[in-house]
């Protein structure tokens, strides 16, 4: 076999390889991208409920809370940005990470020190690649995240936000995450979870519906003490699915189209290789025949 | 209009039981409060504690809720827990080996839960 054929045939071998790879890849995301998003429904009911609850204090009291009230000069804000752990999904968390910086950009420019809070290995190997300090990092659940893993973020987060800012608290809380729309359309967007608006939140609930005057146990301020917190958790759990099934449906995708490539690709050498092995044939048989022609020649000389 | 209220008991990750029932008895910060059909709208803070709910059919459903919220409105009752099990669900001899060893190494945390999971299977 000629040393250009070889080549092409090794070729083959190694990207069909790593098609069988991709397309390997591109099916455990697909059965996965399922099962975050019957984890997003599964979380749906508590959400649901705990935002009417919200809304219910909210618009059933004056109560005042400081993760309701508006500071009045925002000196320090909390970014929380959600990436994955593992990467081969497309622009997923460079998309993320865009759109944290951006928004720490939008920030900082409203004379805001922004402390960043990482989840995720990819974010925070961007960061640290950078140099950049981030106030906190959680890695390890991006996969499938739990709630543990989501009381376990918002733990310092709350934290930080009901120290004063001159101990180094924060006055706002954004979060940057990937909303999964569909199979095909995930969309990184940030929002701000805190200082809640009710006035927010109640613009959430179906038009229409009056909500009745609830008697609050033991009281108001107490059950938004509770609930507050509850509710932050929730968003960010909420949140972390969302990332982790949008991960998912990324990965399917990039792998999808590496295994289209990796098709077309050993098409392309097929055909090389087909080229490669006819030319050679056909530089042989010209061999063939013009030795034999050569030789031909010098016995029908000798007989003269 | 049959005197019957709706229940939803949500955890954070899941719908743990839903269905109609006569009463449900639950524990708040400021004491058991007991619920029945035509209760004023009421929002509370649910202590860790066995919730028991009397079905439609007689029954009784007993949960294990590790704090959370009970909110009544239009004869529709939530009970929100970031963690809640059925009785039925319960392993009465891995929580005792949890209760052993919480006491052993001094986790009021995890003995709360572990007391909280064994009364609600007495109380089933």
């Amino acid at each position: 076999m000629g040393a250009q054929l070889r080549v092409y045939k090794r070729r083959i071998r190694s990207v069909t390889a790593t098609k069988k790879i991709t397309k390997a890849m591109e099916m455990i995301a697909a059965s996965r991208v399922v099962k975050a998003q019957r984890k997003v429904a599964a979380s749906t009911p508590y959400a649901t409920e705990l935002t009417r609850a919200v809304t219910a204090v909210g618009t059933g009291s004056n109560t005042k809370h400081p993760l309701t009230t508006q500071a009045e000069t925002v000196t320090r804000s909390a970014v929380l940005l959600l990436t994955s752990d593992r990467g081969l999904a497309g622009a997923f968390n460079s998309n993320a990470i865009k759109a944290a910086e951006q928004l720490t950009a939008r920030l900082e420019a409203e004379g805001q020190q922004v402390d960043t809070y990482i989840v995720g290995r990819r974010g925070v190997a961007h960061y640290n690649f950078r140099e950049r300090k981030i106030a906190d990092q959680w890695t390890g659940f991006t996969d499938e995240p739990t709630y543990a893993d989501a009381k376990k973020v918002a733990a310092p987060l709350i934290e930080a936000i009901e120290k004063d800012t001159a101990d180094g608290g924060v006055d706002e809380l954004h979060i940057v995450y990937t909303e999964f729309v569909s199979m095909m359309t995930q969309q990184a967007l940030d929002a701000r979870l805190l200082p809640l608006s009710l006035e927010e939140v109640a613009q959430e609930k179906p038009q229409g519906e009056i909500l009745p005057l609830y008697d609050f146990e033991p009281s108001a301020e107490d059950v938004l003490d509770a609930l507050l917190p509850r509710y932050v958790e929730s968003r960010i759990y909420n949140a972390l699915l969302q990332s982790a099934a949008s991960k998912h449906a990324a990965t399917r995708r990039a792998m999808k189209s590496a295994t289209d490539n990796a098709g077309e690709l050993i098409n392309t050498l097929s055909r090389l290789a087909n080229a490669a092995r006819q030319a050679e044939i056909t530089q042989e048989i010209s061999e063939i025949v013009g030795g034999s022609a050569a030789l031909s020649d010098a016995t029908a000389g000798s007989d003269k | 209009m049959a005197a019957e209220l709706h229940v939803a008991l949500v955890a954070a990750d899941r719908e743990v039981w839903s269905g109609q029932a006569t009463l449900v008895v639950a524990r708040t910060t400021s004491g058991d409060i007991g619920v029945m059909p035509g209760h004023q709208p009421l929002l509370g803070v649910l202590e860790s504690g066995p919730v028991t709910i009397r079905t439609s059919e007689g029954g009784t459903v007993v949960v294990a809720v590790h704090g959370g919220f009970i909110s009544f409105a239009d004869n529709k009752l939530s009970l929100l827990a970031e963690v809640a099990e059925l009785a039925d669900e319960i392993d009465v001899q891995r929580v005792e080996r949890e209760l052993e060893r919480a006491k052993a190494e001094g986790d009021a945390a995890a003995e709360r839960r572990a007391d909280v999971r064994l009364r609600t299977v007495s109380a089933r």
